[in-house]
């Protein structure tokens, strides 16, 4: 059966920060481009960001990119490409004075300029501190503010979107270069080949593996999925980021702005335990510090409530006026999802799985790469990734707040600036390979002939089930091993996944069949990554390995899907101008 | 717990039907989304959009009770059962709970919904007073959610005309931008007998809207200024 084809210069897949950041280049520089997004693009989960974008601005006092570099090595654990780092803090700025000019409504100082907030594992003078105010924020709103500007924007630019589109496979030609992607239009159920000279993916995270998460629905590692499944190795998947601070029970985010602002966390006798971990940055040390810190909390018995699973967020002596005009977001999804008033009460927290640092490896411009004939880092020609779906790697072992939102302005405008340099140098199309839709159909008929098959919400749930009990903030070698076990049935099980409903017309059920096609990708290679990587380092904390092991493991993980294998390239040590940030021990 | 919801797939059903699911809750299950995700792990052919499940993305409107809302936030301690849910009022309906929603952006869209500033850029951000930026307050977080607009009958009557409650918000949250310099042209573009004028300040925009912003009040203060430039 063959396919409507449709041609663009270049499709991008996915319509959050790094997308719609991208197609703005594309779209302003006069290219043919179409957007695909699985939802309105104000609905992609860059709007439910909060806290602020970190740029290096100096507008509450003396701040430089050399220090933010610093910061996000040493957040990084050491993982992180310098190279790809020093582009980060040095362009971030820039972008977000521009985000300025576009409309977005950065909180003010009095004289005029942007508001700055102080976040974790963000400090002056090469980490030595004290912290330094660095997030530039708009009230705890910046995601949506900064999402709606984005859309806005290119409304301006006159950027065509397929809203409610669903990029299913990737086509490359014999040379691996690729030429497009296969694409179904939800509404009606109809599936098209987009045939184009390049393909930017923005397709975002994938919480959604996990049964507690602070991600939306649509965060279903689709462009991972896709990735993996047309031979691209995925990096560093054993790396994710646990929020200190999701409402116990529910999940939902509470940012770190809150702390930023002085709150700060109480164990069960009252305690501001932080002090005990991190001396210095207390609870603004990085993610990966207080996450664990909160779970010995818990662990050895100095949790809250009747169970003792949850530690307290104390912020009611920040005053009520602070709490409006900073944190108002914060104090409707307490009232909402805790039924506590902050201004009164601390709001019941965990450690909520959060963010993906690990995905599609790229460089600092935005292209993929992939080892070839004995290079790590050969680029595959057509190919372009940003945001989270990518791993440039800015936040190597551990993110630090705010470096998601810089990261999806400085990558997306730099891949698709770096898009428009390819297309120039290739004018033409180069032909669809004869088996095009080969995959994608025989995925979709599968799914409709399938009956008496698991169902898709079963399944899921014991893929969450199981990334939860085995992939957590503390990984432990036998948790590690039978979880790769574990999670191998499971993926055997995601084969033989059924859906009752067959319609055409928006058939969401199709749409979540699909996209646990590509969660359980990013699920085996997490498992596959952790249990392989037998050291600690950043957000990856082995009992049996409990120390960083530079010696052997300053290496970027690279799982294939094509039997689950396993290959290493090392990290960028070498910034691009700056000196290299030799390892040392992490403290905050 | 009772619920009651409309159910219409163009695909294979004449007509739309009220289907009634019985469901046992979970202590867990503490919003009508949870609610809907348990009765489409039974029924996987619901078909509704959904994506944050914290009230920010503005994906799951719908007519909960007859009032608009958002499942996500919407407390099922809240709810007298039976829950009868529909689409959103007064929009072409796809299938379920899921309406196409081009007439809603095409205002918003209708509006010049960015900021319009033609003078050189300057190499720092554009200075903005605390009190300028506060003139922002409660018209930025509009999540375009549609909730207001479809619940306001002078929409329902002139959707391709009036702009809507949520159009006009946002129409307001650029006039009201201290960097924005197209004043003029946004109040020619709203001089019209259906575009703005046609809110009759019914105010159930003010009522349903998840967020707990006032498009009435901000469709005011657009009548104020179209008044003082004629004066």
């Amino acid at each position: 059966m063959a396919l409507p084809v449709r041609k663009f210069d270049a499709v991008i897949v996915g319509a959050g920060g790094a997308g719609m950041r991208a197609s703005l280049q594309l779209a302003e520089a006069g290219f043919r481009v179409a957007v695909l997004s699985k939802v309105f693009p104000t609905r992609s989960h860059t709007v439910a960001a909060q806290g602020g974008i970190g740029a290096a601005l100096g507008n509450m006092g003396e701040d430089s990119w050399h220090w933010h570099m610093f910061d996000t090595v040493k957040g990084s654990d050491w993982l992180g490409d310098q190279d790809t780092i020093e582009f980060l803090c040095r362009e971030a700025p820039k972008a977000v004075i521009e985000l300025e000019h576009f409309g977005m409504p950065f909180d003010r100082n009095k004289d005029g300029t942007v508001y700055q907030r102080p976040f974790g594992g963000h400090m002056q003078n090469f980490g030595a501190g004290p912290a330094v105010q660095r997030s530039c924020c708009a009230a705890d709103r910046t995601g949506h503010a900064m999402l709606h500007t984005l859309y806005q924007r290119n409304i301006r630019a006159n950027t065509h979107f397929f809203v409610e589109w669903m990029a299913l496979d990737l086509i490359r030609d014999a040379s691996g270069q690729v030429v497009g992607v296969t694409a179904l239009e939800m509404e009606t159920g109809e599936v098209y080949i987009l045939h184009a000279r390049s393909v930017l993916f923005a397709t975002g995270g994938a919480g959604r593996v996990y049964a507690s998460s602070t991600n939306a629905f649509i965060n279903t590692g689709d462009g991972l999925g896709i990735a993996a499944r047309a031979g691209i190795p995925l990096e560093d998947m054993e790396f994710w980021q646990f929020h200190p601070t999701g409402v116990a029970g529910a999940g939902v985010l509470i940012t770190e702005g809150v702390r930023g602002e002085g709150g700060y966390l109480l164990n069960k006798d009252g305690e501001r335990f932080m002090e005990r971990y991190a001396p210095n940055a207390k609870d603004l040390a990085s993610r990966d510090v207080v996450s664990r810190a909160m779970a010995t909390e818990i662990k050895e018995g100095r949790g809250c409530g009747d169970d003792a699973d949850y530690l307290q967020l104390k912020l009611d002596h920040l005053g009520v006026e602070l709490i409006e005009s900073k944190l108002p977001g914060i104090r409707e999804i307490a009232k909402k999802f805790a039924n506590v008033d902050p201004v009164s009460d601390p709001i019941p927290v965990v450690p909520t799985c959060h963010y993906m640092m690990g995905g599609i490896p790229t460089n600092y411009r935005g292209e993929v790469v992939a080892p070839k004939n004995g290079d790590p880092d050969v680029v595959v020609p057509g190919f372009f990734a940003a945001g989270e779906c990518a791993c440039a790697s800015v936040h190597g072992a551990n993110r630090l707040g705010t470096n998601s939102l810089t990261d999806l302005l400085v990558f997306g405008k730099a891949s698709g600036d770096t898009t428009i340099r390819f297309l120039k140098e290739n004018p033409h199309h180069k032909d669809l390979p004869k088996d095009a839709a080969d995959l994608t159909l025989a995925r979709l008929s599968r799914l409709d002939a399938q009956t008496n098959g698991e169902k898709v919400h079963e399944v899921g749930a014991e893929m969450r089930r199981t990334m939860q009990a085995h992939c957590g903030v503390f990984r432990f070698p036998d948790l590690l091993e039978e979880g790769v076990k574990k999670i191998g049935e499971v993926a055997q099980r995601v084969q033989r996944i059924a859906i009752d409903d067959k319609s055409r017309v928006f058939n969401t059920a199709r749409v979540e069949a699909l996209e646990l096609e590509n969660l359980i990708e990013v699920a085996v290679a997490s498992l596959t990554s952790a249990d392989a990587r037998k050291e600690s380092r950043g957000a990856h904390d082995r009992s049996d390995f409990p120390d960083r092991g530079d010696e052997n493991w300053i290496k970027h993980t690279l799982w294939y899907k094509d039997g689950s294998r396993l290959d290493y390239k090392p990290v960028h040590m070498t910034p691009l101008s700056a000196q290299t940030i030799p390892p040392k021990v992490r403290t905050y | 717990m009772n619920f009651k919801i409309y159910r219409f797939d163009t695909d294979k059903d004449a007509q739309p039907y009220m289907q009634d699911y019985d469901i046992e809750l979970q202590p867990t299950d503490r919003m009508l989304l949870d609610a809907l995700e348990r009765i489409k792990a039974l029924d996987d052919s619901l078909s509704l959009r959904r994506s944050c499940r914290e009230g920010v993305c503005g994906s799951d409107a719908m007519n909960i009770n007859g009032k608009n809302g958002l499942a996500c936030i919407t407390k099922l301690a809240d709810l007298k059962s039976p829950v009868e849910l529909r689409p959103l009022p007064g929009l072409p309906v796809i299938r379920d709970l899921v309406v196409d929603m081009s007439q809603f952006f095409k205002q918003y869209h209708s509006v010049t919904p960015y900021l319009v500033n033609d003078e050189p850029v300057p190499e720092r951000e554009r200075l903005q007073s605390p009190q300028d930026r506060d003139q922002l307050d409660g018209l930025y977080e509009c999540i375009l959610c549609a909730c207001c607009s479809t619940a306001c009958p002078s929409f329902w009557w002139n959707p391709d005309k009036f702009v809507g409650p949520a159009g006009l918000l946002q129409a307001y949250r650029f006039l009201a931008d201290s960097r924005d310099e197209a004043t003029s042209e946004r109040l020619d573009n709203l001089e019209d007998p259906y575009r703005l004028f046609r809110c009759h300040s019914i105010m159930n925009c003010v009522d349903v809207c998840p967020k707990g912003l006032n498009p009435t009040k901000a469709i005011g203060k657009i009548r104020d200024m179209l008044v003082r430039r004629t004066v």
